[in-house]
């Protein structure tokens, strides 16, 4: 067989012409190796922290699955991932509520709105965002969104606490250091990450389509209903759930805005929270060994949460590129 | 569901009178000064809503202004225009108003972190470190940290940079339609959403509890490689698929072997693409603040050897971490020279790496030219 | 040629690194001579040379900070860093071998004392008081400038049962002060801190039958707002009408906060070196070899006294440690016991430790290895 015959974008065909090379099979081994190094990594990660974390969760004296409280260093160790858990889901959960229509819109406006020469400015404008560490959002968030969203919460509790959510009950100034703020900063956190995939998605709608249903006289409404959202709406999906394992794993923004408290309540504007990633950043350093292999029980817990979440998404993306 | 469904018919059937095709391009539309009077108008109902009633606030104002512009507009368009314009006008306003509500934070976070920030900086902040500065007095610079988090950065490139190209050449050259292949892909994507806190715990039983080293530098580029490795692999991947099978296929007809032909002729190709997608990992990691609170320590000197660890006394300091402490010197005090500091060595970082996405982006540029 | 392009590119970065590496410094000028007063001039007797790092409790934080500046004024050849991560990782870094000396707001624990006597090879680990640290009420009431509270007051706010500041308990010791009706809103450090265990065995002494969580790093109670450390604290009792809450002084002094008085039955008390100074001295003080423990009476109701303190320990080794590391340990706790070193103290919002206590306090240091 000659080369100049091998098949279109059949490579394997011409890796068995030169397998003979000593070089060729070489180099195939090394990068083999190299990608090796991602499945070796994703293991160890798991088994390190399972390894580490077993006889520390052992000697917990409650439920670690049911525990709302975080006490490792007592000489009745009592801890476990309750309200870790609880919080961490409604913050994530609030920070997707407000930042997935959002992201959508910045993608539509970004494809189909905004003048062409603007698009990719205003792009790179939200892409920006991404560049902030998190440690400053947490900052900034500390310092400057709390003290200023007071009004929010109580406009929200005088006009939606019936919902009982978002009731604020006490007869003082609100701090604002709140699953609410903790929230909010997290959907500020994840808009560039949803948009920009989003944007992507949106960018591969076939032009015909778009340009036919504009020609026989549809509104951009209309066009976006019929041609872009079908098409987008598993990316859309996905670039959602991409956003929620970031905001699930967030640290530091989370660990300096949510006020730490082990409870359990659904008055996101009172009081404050723990998330699990949060409560290591805050507890890993006065930890003892028993401390410590707590925290990796907890870490291994996110671990594989974000896994599932991160997992669900490569399923549902992998499923619209081969359908 | 099928990627490409067909356009349904109702928007043009003629059947529906009033929505004919002539009728949407002759129909009745509304002047083009009428958006811009009705928000004027929504601007001065809410004035007066303001001043009459106990509504206020500058947040509620624009709120109130913007409701009252959008629902107007919308039950004018009704009026004159008909339904579907009505809705398209509807939805083109919340498609504006997401993106306003986008920028606002990015514009508020820039804002205020140059309004902090921006007093502290100067020649000697940037070229100092903070020995024998008291963090609780004026003074000192964020050199040392400057020195760490590049660093760090550097070392985690170093390592993630090979791995993850090799590995996207696995990928793309060898493992087409391999079962190994697709499950190292799928691997990669999942490693993606790995959190970084998650990275940095992984490291510390690794490294420190199970292989006993202490903290140091590198402890932290170790968890930042982590990080680093899934965004390099797949950049990398998306530019080798962009490479033309033609270029392989001719140097193949040359009788070059394919591992000679990846390297002189295929990733030579994708090097831009490949230096662009590195870039835009380095800024993805020197942000990072969770990992290195684990793994790196503080140190107020400059400490040029990312080995250093507490075994000699010594270790790095990096620019996240530094915030960090400097925030916790300020005990909430924003006036305090440390919470002054922190701001500036916060813009410093921000500054460094919008510098480095503006650089990746420029590379891309100049490679899309050439190509 | 698109190599040959990269390549200046990478050239113009390179340079332009290594131009920033070049220029960096530690701090040139030396420090104004604020740090180092009472002993002027370098003296080999007094230095340790070489890099040290010392770690632990984040309340020595600002008493170490002006430490160091001090002591590195007057020794030319020594780095000194401070790691204030907090008490308990000072303990561990200390018995881990990473560092010589610890600041730790709790004597050593029984738990940590065979770990830490094997560290100290041929010795034993030492613990040595070297700071007060009064536990400061901050609180944010509209129009009150000057509070009082009694250990009874103090624990039913902290326990929830006094919930609005015109509660007839909290006027009856503010006689001619105004209390509104708003809510109070207790503040506790959420996370494990030697303030909060100093804090609640104030309580769970003074105030037994209101105060029924017991005493410990970690806050027990019910209810309130928790900040994650001393800036949240701060921050949330800023930031909120009727917020009361517990810090270290030197934190109630950065912000420029006039703690309540104590009144234990005689009168208010202001916290001051004085009633302090009385409190420690009432204290029971062990000594044993270089060793002094101090056993803070928290039930404590002479007049003048209060005993809401933090007295803070160095936990060092008297034999076993490298001998750069034993003479600056020896050299370094002999400034911070100086008048010099203690003088320091009480504009930083901590308190020098009484003459009758630092007397015995420079002997143990006197009495440790020279190298």
């Amino acid at each position: 067989m000659t080369a100049t015959r091998v098949p279109r974008r059949d490579h394997a065909v011409a890796t068995r012409r030169s397998s003979f090379s000593a070089g060729d099979r070489v180099f195939r081994a090394v990068s083999v190796t190299a990608a090796t190094v991602v499945l070796v990594a994703m293991a160890a990660i798991a088994v390190f922290l399972v390894i580490r974390s077993v006889p520390a969760i052992r000697q917990d004296t409650t439920n670690f699955l049911t525990t709302r409280a975080w006490l490792p260093e007592e000489a009745r160790p009592i801890f476990g991932i309750a309200a870790l858990l609880f919080h961490t889901v409604v913050t994530s959960a609030l920070a997707m509520i407000i930042a997935v229509p959002v992201a959508v819109g910045v993608a539509l406006f970004t494809t189909f709105y905004a003048p062409r020469r603007l698009s990719a400015g205003l792009g790179y404008l939200v892409d920006l965002l991404a560049a902030v560490p998190s440690v400053i959002y947490g900052l900034w968030g500390f310092f400057f969104l709390a003290p200023n969203i007071t009004g929010l919460t109580l406009w929200l509790s005088r006009w939606l606490g019936w919902t009982g959510i978002v009731h604020y009950r006490l007869n003082n100034t609100p701090n604002n250091l709140s699953d609410l703020t903790a929230g909010v900063v997290l959907a500020i956190m994840i808009l560039p990450i949803v948009s920009s995939i989003t944007r992507e998605v949106f960018r591969q709608v076939p032009r015909d389509q778009v340009e036919a249903a504009l020609a026989i006289g549809a509104t951009r409404w209309e066009m976006i209903r019929t041609a872009v959202l079908p098409f987008g709406r598993s990316g859309v999906v996905s670039a959602a759930i991409l956003g929620l394992g970031r905001a699930l794993g967030e640290t530091l923004a989370v660990a300096i805005i949510l006020a730490p408290a082990y409870t359990i309540s659904v008055h996101l504007t009172e009081g404050g929270g723990i998330t699990f990633a949060s409560n290591i950043a805050l507890k890993y350093s006065e930890a003892s060994e028993l401390g410590i292999g707590a925290l990796l029980g907890s870490g291994l817990c996110l671990f594989a949460i974000t896994l599932g979440v991160n997992f669900g998404a490569q399923l549902l993306i992998r499923r619209r590129k081969e359908a | 569901m099928s990627a490409l469904p067909p356009i349904p018919a109702h928007p043009v059937t003629p059947a529906q009178p009033g929505l004919a095709l002539p009728a949407a391009l002759t129909g009745r539309r509304l002047p083009s000064w009428a958006p811009p009077a009705v928000t004027a108008g929504a601007v001065a109902v809410a004035g007066l809503l303001f001043a009459a009633t106990p509504l206020q606030g500058r947040a509620g104002f624009v709120v109130v202004t913007a409701l009252l512009s959008v629902g107007s507009q919308t039950a004018l368009s009704f009026a004159v225009e008909g339904r579907r314009r009505a809705v398209d006008r509807m939805f083109s306003a919340f498609v504006y108003a997401s993106f306003a509500v986008a920028a606002v934070p990015l514009v508020l976070i820039l804002w205020y972190t140059v309004l902090r920030g921006i007093g502290a900086i100067n020649l000697r902040f940037l070229t100092v470190s903070m020995f024998r500065v008291n963090p609780d007095n004026p003074g000192g610079g964020i050199y040392h940290a400057i020195v760490g988090t590049l660093e760090q950065a550097a070392l985690a490139t170093l390592m993630a940079a090979p791995i993850g190209v090799l590995a996207a050449v696995y990928l793309v050259e060898y493992g087409r339609r391999q079962p190994f292949a697709r499950a190292v892909s799928f691997f990669v994507d999942v490693m993606t959403g790995v959190p970084s806190i998650v990275a940095g715990l992984f490291i510390y039983a690794l490294w420190i509890l199970t292989l006993g080293f202490q903290k140091s530098g590198f402890a932290g580029s170790l968890a930042l490689f982590i990080l680093m490795l899934p965004v390099v692999i797949r950049a990398t991947e998306e530019m080798l698929k962009l490479v033309p099978a033609e270029l392989r296929e001719a140097a193949y007809a040359l009788g070059v072997p394919k591992w000679r032909t990846i390297l002189r002729v295929v990733l030579p190709t994708a090097l831009a693409g490949i230096v662009t997608g590195i870039t835009l990992g380095v800024a993805r990691i020197m942000g990072e603040t969770a990992p290195l609170l684990l793994l790196v320590g503080t140190n107020s000197r400059i400490e040029t050897n990312p080995f250093a660890s507490t075994d000699a006394q010594r270790l790095q300091e990096a620019l996240p971490t530094f915030i960090y402490e400097q925030f916790r010197d300020a005990v909430g005090n924003p006036d305090t020279p440390a919470a002054q500091r922190a701001w500036g060595a916060a813009l410093t970082l921000i500054a460094l790496i919008m510098l480095l996405t503006g650089l990746a982006r420029l590379i891309a540029r100049l490679a899309r030219v050439r190509g | 040629m698109r190599l040959h392009r990269q390549a200046r590119l990478a050239s113009v970065v390179t340079v332009g690194a290594l131009a920033l590496a070049a220029c960096g410094s530690d701090n040139v000028t030396p420090p104004s001579a604020t740090g180092g007063t009472g002993t002027t001039g370098a003296n080999a007797a007094n230095c340790a040379s070489g890099s040290f790092t010392a770690a632990g409790s984040s309340a020595q934080k600002p008493a170490f900070n002006a430490w160091i500046q001090g002591y590195q004024g007057n020794c030319a050849n020594a780095s000194v860093n401070y790691d204030g991560q907090g008490s308990g990782n000072g303990r561990t870094q200390f018995i881990q071998k990473q560092v010589p000396l610890a600041g730790s707001d709790s004597y050593l624990p029984d738990t940590q004392t065979a770990q830490a006597d094997a560290r100290c090879t041929g010795g034993k680990a030492v613990n040595i008081p070297m700071v007060l640290t009064p536990v400061a009420m901050i609180y944010n009431l509209k129009g009150v400038t000057s509070l009082t509270l009694t250990p009874s007051t103090i624990a039913k706010i902290f326990s929830g049962k006094i919930t609005s500041w015109n509660d007839p308990a909290i006027a009856a010791a503010n006689k001619g002060v105004p209390l509104p009706a708003t809510t109070v809103t207790p503040v506790h450090r959420a996370t494990d801190s030697g303030t909060t265990d100093n804090f609640t065995k104030f309580l769970a002494a003074q105030a037994p039958t209101d105060w029924t969580f017991g005493s410990g790093q970690a806050w027990k109670a019910p209810g309130g707002v928790g900040g994650k450390d001393s800036a949240a604290v701060v921050q949330n009792v800023k930031g909120t009408d009727g917020a009361i809450g517990y810090v270290d002084g030197p934190d109630a002094r950065k912000n420029n906060l006039t703690p309540a008085a104590l009144d234990t039955g005689s009168g208010p008390v202001e916290i001051s070196a004085d009633s302090v100074g009385k409190a420690v001295e009432a204290a029971t003080t062990t000594t044993n070899g270089q060793d002094i423990s101090v056993k803070i009476n928290y039930g404590l109701k002479a007049a003048g006294t209060y005993p809401a303190i933090l007295a803070t320990y160095e936990i060092t080794c008297t034999a076993g440690l490298p001998s750069d590391q034993a003479a600056f340990v020896r050299t370094f706790l002999t400034y911070t016991s100086s008048s010099a070193g203690q003088g320091l103290l009480a504009n930083l919002g901590h308190l020098p430790l009484p003459a009758s206590l630092l007397t015995k306090v420079q002997v143990a240091v006197a009495a440790l290895p020279a190298s």
